[in-house]
Formats: structure tokens, C-alpha cells, sequence
């Protein structure tokens, strides 16, 4: 559910680290929570998102909610299938549900994410 | 979850399937079992069973109980004069403000069975019980033989009631083959007795979803036995609230305190059909019949919206102006698309008038629409 080779964000984000670049998806237990999900809004290429703040909603047919970046850096590449496909993110959440390519500006930010391991204690509290 | 919410006789089979439970008027009600598209699909294309034991179930009955209800109520009880039928009905107060939406069942001689919404349940039952209508004839009684009660006994059935929809294009199918051969099924809008593996219900043909169906009453001792029997069908998927929503706003069904309440009229709210014309006086029916003359001022609207989830309270715009809030709104499963209701300036409720929906950042074209916004459903072909 939560692989070991992933960081956690408390909002549920997860990343990826491909050495300075970083894949931002949702958790599974953020998919879970949230339901079949039918519109995911994310940025364009070229556009600066901050971590801890919102790069986007993801919404579902009973709620919405921000999505949260894990780093700070410029967007390299989104996910365009979530657009016509939003429901890849239950499916896949770690694969093909990925929403982001973010080229990291502080690769420091990613002391303060979560282990696998520290995510699966922080969801079940 | 909080302790002071009721539970229907089916909280642990919710549990069992692993629903999410919700707070809903009171109650703590299944939202969603395995996802609120996949249930609402399953009702589209085969059959769901929907546990709605929240529902009020009020019995009226007496020499008075036609004079009564027919003096509450806005339809006409004489167009359910026989035993078995039921019909769709407001209750309003004298300014035409709506109490509650109803169904009213014509169960028997001198009774009827009204089925109310579950937040409404003492409202109803204080304004049945206090308002002796203007037209029931107690003339030679005192004020306080005036209380209707004296000819009208009206039982408040709800917490020995449980109420289990079964919806959808397989659901006559599987009822048949529950009630056995001697089962007659009842047309629509109208109820029946049965026996469902010796459990005695009732079975109304009426439902909230768009598709033909049954609404199945039984003393809340047998819910668990029939809750069971019904999904021991393959082609029945249980579903919670999140996809009776959907179901029926894409047919444009009101939801009461959403869609309307006491400060909105019938004929604002798009239900004048269910307002008699020719019944003679009955509470609210001078106001009404004034904003009928005149025309109302505003009227609940439909919406189609595209790219985004239209919710309650968004404001609706046009040419930029606020001109309304978002009633109901929802993601319409079968088309894809946005739905919502809103109570638009009658100039402006023309079916393809061009309005906006403010969705948190963004301003989001929106298309009038008549609803209902699904067309094509097992309701529409089997009564065609």
C-alpha cells in the first residue's frame, strides 16, 4: 500500500526522487479516503510550485480537496491522462495515477517528508 | 462518531459490507459501500438496495382522514380514491411556504400512509396533529373537540418501520421471484401487501432514483431478514446516500432542504403539477394560487456544467452579477458532466440561457437545463 521507496507528505502527497527531479503523486490512502475520483486540476509546465502549498484540487463525487506540493521547484511535465482519465489515480495511485514532474529547487525539503513506514503510523493515528 | 445520532436496524450489515457511515438528519446513514459511481452504474443497468429506514412513516386514519390530510395537503387525495394508490404531495403553511414533501399511500379504508423526509419528522407530525384544517366540517364542537385528533388518529409508525429501496432495471425481477407466483405486483404509484420468504411487507412501486422499482416496508425486526434476501441476488449492489443523490438529481427530483424549504413556494420550486387547481381551499392554497396568478419571481432552475462540480452554495452568475446560489449539485456519473439546481430570476430560467457557476478559482460556463437531465431510463421505457 505504501512502497518503501517513497516520501510522504502529511497532506498525502507522495514523491519520487529521479536525482534532481521529483514525481508527485497521491497516496493510497488519500485515493481511498476520497473516493472515485472524476476531475484532478493540476499546473502547467513551467509553472513554480512551493512546498506545503497547494498546486492543485482533486475532486471526487462526494468532496474536493487541495492538493499539497512535498518540494518546491519548477513543474516539468503533468500528468495529461488525469485529465481525461481522473480515475487512474484509484487505480494506480503510484504508477500511472502520478501527477507531476517537478524539478526540485531544494532537495533539502525532502529531510522533513515521511518514510513509508512513518506514513503508515501518522494514517492509522 | 457522535452518540446521539440514531441508527436504523441495519448499522451492523452496514458495517459488515464496510460503508462509510455519515452524519444525515440525525441519522448515522451508509454514504458509500464500494464507490458512489459504481453503485450509481449498478442502479442505471441492473438493481441497488438502498437502506432509507431514516424515512418517516406516518398512519392517518379515521372517518376524518380524508377531510384532514385532503385540507394539509396541496394534491388531490380524490385522484388516489382507490385503495392501493399513492401519489407525490406538499404540505405547506398558509403563506404557501413548503413543510415537507411527500408520498401519501392510500393503504386502506378510511387510512393513509404518508412517507415523509426524515428531518422533518416532528415538524410534520406537530402541523398533522395541531392544524385543524379550515375545510374539515366540526361545526357544533367546541375548540376543543376542533382537534382533529377526536376524528383522526394519526400514529407515528417510524421507529417500527424500516424502509428498503430496491431500484433499478432487474429489481421487478428479483422481487417476483422473491414474493412468489400469487404476487401481484403493484402498477406504479401504488402499494401492496406481500410476503417475502414468509416476512410480511409492504411493496410501494415508487422510488427516488429514475428507475422502476420498489420501495419495501416491514417492521423493523424483519429489516436484517429481508436486507439480506435482496442482496443475496447477484444483480443487486447495495448502495448508500452518495449515489441516491446522484440518481436523483440527474432526474431533477427535489431534495428537501436543498432544493426547497418553508421559504419557497410550489410554484417557484417547479412542483405546481402537484398542486390541485380544483380541490377547493386547503392551507396555503389561497397564497399559491396568487403566486400562480402573478407569476413567481423566481424558479428552480436546472444546470449543466461543464468541467467542473457544481455544490451547494456556489453563486451563480450572470453577465458577472450574483444573481443566485447553487441549490443542488453534483457529478452527474451518467453523463459525465456537472448537474446542479438553482433558483434563478424567472427571465433567466429559460431552458439554454447562458449563466456561470463561481467553483472556488474559477468562473465556469453554465448551460439552463430541463431537467431531467437523464432521459432513457427503465422508469421512462416502461411507462412509454
Amino acid at each position: 500500500m505504501y512502497p518503501n521507496d517513497l516520501k510522504y507528505h502529511e497532506e498525502h502527497e507522495w514523491v519520487r526522487v529521479e536525482g534532481d527531479v521529483a514525481v508527485v503523486g497521491i497516496s493510497h490512502f488519500a485515493q481511498d479516503q476520497l473516493g472515485e475520483v472524476v476531475y484532478v486540476d493540476l499546473p502547467s509546465v513551467g509553472d513554480e510550485v512551493v512546498a506545503d502549498e497547494t498546486f492543485g484540487e482533486i475532486e471526487s463525487v462526494k468532496s474536493v480537496s487541495e492538493l499539497y506540493s512535498p518540494v518546491s521547484g519548477e513543474v516539468l511535465e503533468v500528468n495529461s491522462v488525469l485529465a481525461d482519465v481522473p480515475e487512474t489515480v484509484n487505480g494506480d495511485p503510484y504508477g500511472d495515477g502520478w501527477m507531476l514532474r517537478v524539478a526540485m529547487s531544494d532537495v533539502s525539503e525532502l529531510d522533513g517528508l515521511m518514510s513509508a513506514a512513518d506514513y503508515e503510523t501518522f494514517i492509522a493515528e | 462518531m457522535n452518540e446521539s445520532l440514531a441508527r436504523t436496524p441495519l448499522y451492523e450489515e452496514h458495517l459488515a459490507l464496510g460503508a462509510r457511515m455519515v452524519p444525515f438528519a440525525g441519522w448515522e446513514m451508509p454514504v458509500q459501500y464500494a464507490g458512489v459511481i459504481e453503485e450509481h452504474t449498478a442502479v442505471r443497468s441492473s438493481a441497488g438496495v438502498f437502506d432509507v429506514s431514516h424515512m418517516a412513516q406516518f398512519r392517518v386514519f379515521g372517518f376524518g382522514a380524508f377531510d384532514h390530510l385532503q385540507g394539509l395537503l396541496t394534491n388531490d387525495l380524490r385522484k388516489i380514491a382507490a385503495i392501493g394508490k399513492a401519489q407525490y404531495t406538499l404540505m405547506c403553511d398558509e403563506d404557501g411556504g413548503i413543510i415537507d414533501d411527500l408520498i401519501v399511500y392510500h393503504t386502506g379504508d378510511l387510512e393513509y400512509l404518508v412517507i415523509a423526509n426524515a428531518a422533518n419528522r416532528h415538524t410534520d407530525l406537530d402541523w398533522i396533529r395541531l392544524h385543524a384544517p379550515t375545510s374539515v366540517e366540526l361545526a357544533g364542537h367546541t375548540a376543543e373537540e376542533r382537534d382533529p385528533t377526536g376524528v383522526v388518529d394519526l400514529v407515528d409508525e417510524s421507529d417500527r418501520t424500516a424502509l428498503i429501496a430496491l431500484q433499478g432495471p432487474a429489481a421487478l425481477d428479483v422481487l417476483r421471484e422473491l414474493a412468489g407466483d400469487r404476487f401481484e405486483m403493484p402498477v406504479r404509484f401504488s402499494i401492496g401487501e406481500a410476503h417475502l420468504d414468509s416476512v410480511p411487507v409492504l411493496i410501494a412501486r415508487t422510488g427516488y432514483t429514475g428507475e422502476d422499482g420498489v420501495e419495501v416496508l416491514c417492521h423493523t425486526s424483519h429489516a436484517v431478514a429481508v436486507w439480506r434476501m435482496l442482496l443475496s441476488f447477484p444483480e443487486v449492489t447495495p448502495c448508500g446516500l452518495g449515489a441516491r443523490d446522484t440518481l436523483r438529481l440527474e432526474m431533477g427530483y427535489h431534495l428537501y432542504g436543498q432544493d426547497m424549504d418553508r421559504g419557497v413556494d410550489p410554484i417557484s420550486a417547479g412542483l405546481g403539477w402537484a398542486v390541485a387547481r380544483d380541490k377547493g381551499e386547503f392551507c396555503g392554497s389561497a397564497a399559491i394560487a396568487r403566486i400562480r396568478e402573478r407569476g413567481a419571481a423566481t424558479r428552480l432552475a436546472g444546470l449543466t456544467v461543464e468541467g467542473a462540480i457544481p455544490r451547494p452554495d456556489m453563486s451563480v452568475l450572470h453577465d458577472g452579477i450574483e444573481v443566485s446560489k447553487v441549490a443542488s449539485g453534483t457529478f452527474s456519473p451518467t453523463l459525465s458532466t456537472g448537474i446542479a439546481t438553482a433558483y434563478l430570476p424567472s427571465e433567466l430560467s429559460e431552458p439554454g440561457t447562458e449563466v456561470q457557476v463561481v467553483v472556488r478559482r474559477k468562473v465556469v460556463s453554465a448551460v439552463v437545463t430541463k431537467p431531467p437531465f437523464v432521459r432513457n431510463t427503465s422508469l421512462s421505457v416502461s411507462q412509454a
